[in-house]
């Protein structure tokens, strides 16, 4: 199924950031719920500002329009600000858009863990994301980078802890 | 001409220019002295002549000193002059070029013109002796004579007549800058101080001070409380010149177009771009039919007070609904605008929520603002 753009991606003001308070306020909405859709469906990975700014995401070719680097990174900010978005390196040229953030998915992990009475066991990474028993679960087929980052919230709340066995990483659950 | 002292050519304490002319030759009596070629200055006070060739040579006269003036019109060959006829020296006056003479009075050649205008003036200045009200040399006192003198810049000649009274007073400054940078550090802040207590007249003459000592506006804020009765009347004469033309326009100029309307109209007293937005800026105080606006941008307009920019900015959102978009200049066209008014009115509609902007290689386009109406 081709990704659905919303109206906005045709509209080309959507491309200019908007100097009216308000108006811009509606326009990075638009933005950040554009960036997640568009994250999610591609599975995009890590990026660089570069590849952002060529990427379909902010340019459209076919308008003839692309948002400017300035425009973006307001973009990224904002991301950033509302947990979407991880700088992966101090001069912020690499990133991650997290479509869903790192403590949503701790929830749901947790959530499974227990309502199927799993409290107090132990787990391998890879059991957790993709092991049978989690196969109709929304976070079966989560890459490593997001599940550690799910985990980590959870270890933060005390509801987990990270450990490491013989072969990779686990976790244990409180 | 043994009446004269020399003088640094500065001015004193209370003492303001009223004008100044080039290329003055001063005579002793019926004869020729070496002062051929100056400038004449006349202040409240004094009447000075610098020669121009040489700025360090520099004669004053008190015009105390004036029993009366008189014309003598040009002829052939000859230029037009001004007769001074004057009291004998006071025992007490300072050093000056000529011990003695034989004449009680001199004459002011006007080989460059200028001998009408620098006779009205001097012949005003006779008539109201303010150099008795005012001392000059002493701290400032308030001028109780309601009618003040002011320097009128006037169009480019005042323009050019600021510049070259700038210039030269800079050059005599140079030796005493230090002093007159203080001195002029404690009027400025008198004013500063006084701000909302300085009376118009004041203001003026400390205007008028600084700007014969090279600084020019000290006076930074520009409220219409720095507006003087001659901008009150300008701002009236307005009102009257350009009702009829506002309404031929929709209700709505930029103040250069005013500027040029107005100056044509007026001919030869050509009115200053400062005198003109002093005066327009006391248009809503007066009460006047019409008003001052400055835009975000900085653009000034004069607008009707019956006119209302924030309505015709509802048209301007249906004409470009209806074109799905347009840049200024598309829209002026179409509306029968300048430019520089319809891109304010888009701007203020883009202000107000109504339009967006696309900024690209191709141009600024204004839409209708779907980011708030379409959810």
């Amino acid at each position: 199924m081709s990704f659905a753009w919303p109206w906005q991606y045709s509209f080309p003001p959507f491309f200019t950031l908007q100097p009216n308070g308000e108006t811009r306020q509606k326009q990075l909405s638009a933005w950040c719920a554009l960036a997640l859709a568009y994250s999610r469906r591609h599975r995009l990975p890590a990026m660089t500002v570069r590849e952002a700014q060529d990427s379909p995401l902010f340019a459209n070719r076919r308008l003839q329009r692309k948002l400017p680097l300035e425009s973006i990174q307001v973009v990224l900010e904002e991301l950033r600000k509302n947990g979407n978005l991880e700088w992966l390196d101090k001069n912020k040229t690499s990133f991650l858009i997290m479509w869903r953030r790192p403590e949503e998915w701790g929830k749901l992990i947790y959530q499974w863990v227990s309502k199927n009475g799993l409290t107090n066991s132990v787990f391998t990474l890879y059991e957790l994301a993709s092991g049978d028993d989690t196969e109709n679960e929304e976070f079966h087929g989560l890459d490593e980078t997001m599940l550690l980052r799910a985990l980590q919230a959870l270890q933060q709340e005390h509801k987990a802890e990270i450990i490491t066995l013989d072969d990779g990483r686990g976790v244990k659950f409180f | 001409m043994d009446r004269f002292a020399w003088t640094s050519g500065l001015l004193e304490l209370g003492e303001t220019l009223v004008v100044q002319q080039r290329g003055v030759r001063l005579c002793d009596g019926e004869e020729k002295v070496k002062f051929d070629s100056g400038v004449l200055l006349l202040s409240t006070h004094r009447l000075i002549w610098r020669d121009q060739k040489n700025h360090e040579c520099c004669i004053a006269i008190p015009l105390s000193q004036i029993v009366f003036i008189e014309e003598q019109a040009a002829g052939i060959g000859k230029s037009a002059k001004i007769v001074v006829h004057l009291h004998p020296a006071s025992s007490n006056k300072e050093p000056g070029p000529f011990q003695s003479s034989k004449y009680s009075y001199i004459k002011l050649s006007f080989k460059e013109h200028g001998q009408i205008e620098f006779y009205r003036r001097l012949s005003e200045e006779m008539t109201q002796r303010r150099w008795e009200n005012m001392p000059a040399g002493q701290t400032i006192q308030v001028n109780k004579d309601p009618r003040a003198g002011r320097i009128r810049a006037v169009g480019i000649v005042g323009i050019e007549r600021k510049l070259e009274e700038k210039r030269k007073e800079t050059d005599k400054n140079i030796s005493e800058a230090k002093e007159m940078v203080e001195l002029s550090k404690s009027i400025a802040n008198k004013i500063k101080e006084k701000q909302g207590d300085i009376t118009e007249d004041e203001t003026i003459r400390f205007k008028s001070y600084l700007l014969s000592m090279g600084i020019a506006n000290p006076v930074t804020r520009e409220t219409y409380g720095s507006g003087t009765h001659y901008h009150m009347q300008l701002a009236k004469q307005l009102a009257g010149i350009l009702q009829t033309p506002l309404e031929e326009r929709g209700g709505i100029m930029s103040l250069t177009e005013v500027y040029c309307l107005v100056n044509r109209a007026r001919g030869l007293e050509l009115l200053s771009p400062e005198d003109l937005v002093n005066a327009c800026k006391m248009l809503e105080s007066l009460k006047l039919p019409l008003r001052l606006r400055i835009f975000d941008s900085g653009v000034m307009v004069i607008e009707l007070q019956s006119h209302n920019e924030e309505e015709m900015v509802a048209s301007a959102l249906e004409t470009v609904s209806e074109k799905g978009s347009l840049t200024a200049d598309e829209f002026a066209k179409l509306v029968g605008m300048s430019v520089l008014l319809a891109k304010e009115r888009l701007l203020l509609a883009e202000k107000m929520g109504h339009l967006c902007r696309d900024d690209s290689v191709e141009g600024l386009r204004f839409y209708p603002n779907l980011f708030l109406t379409q959810s």
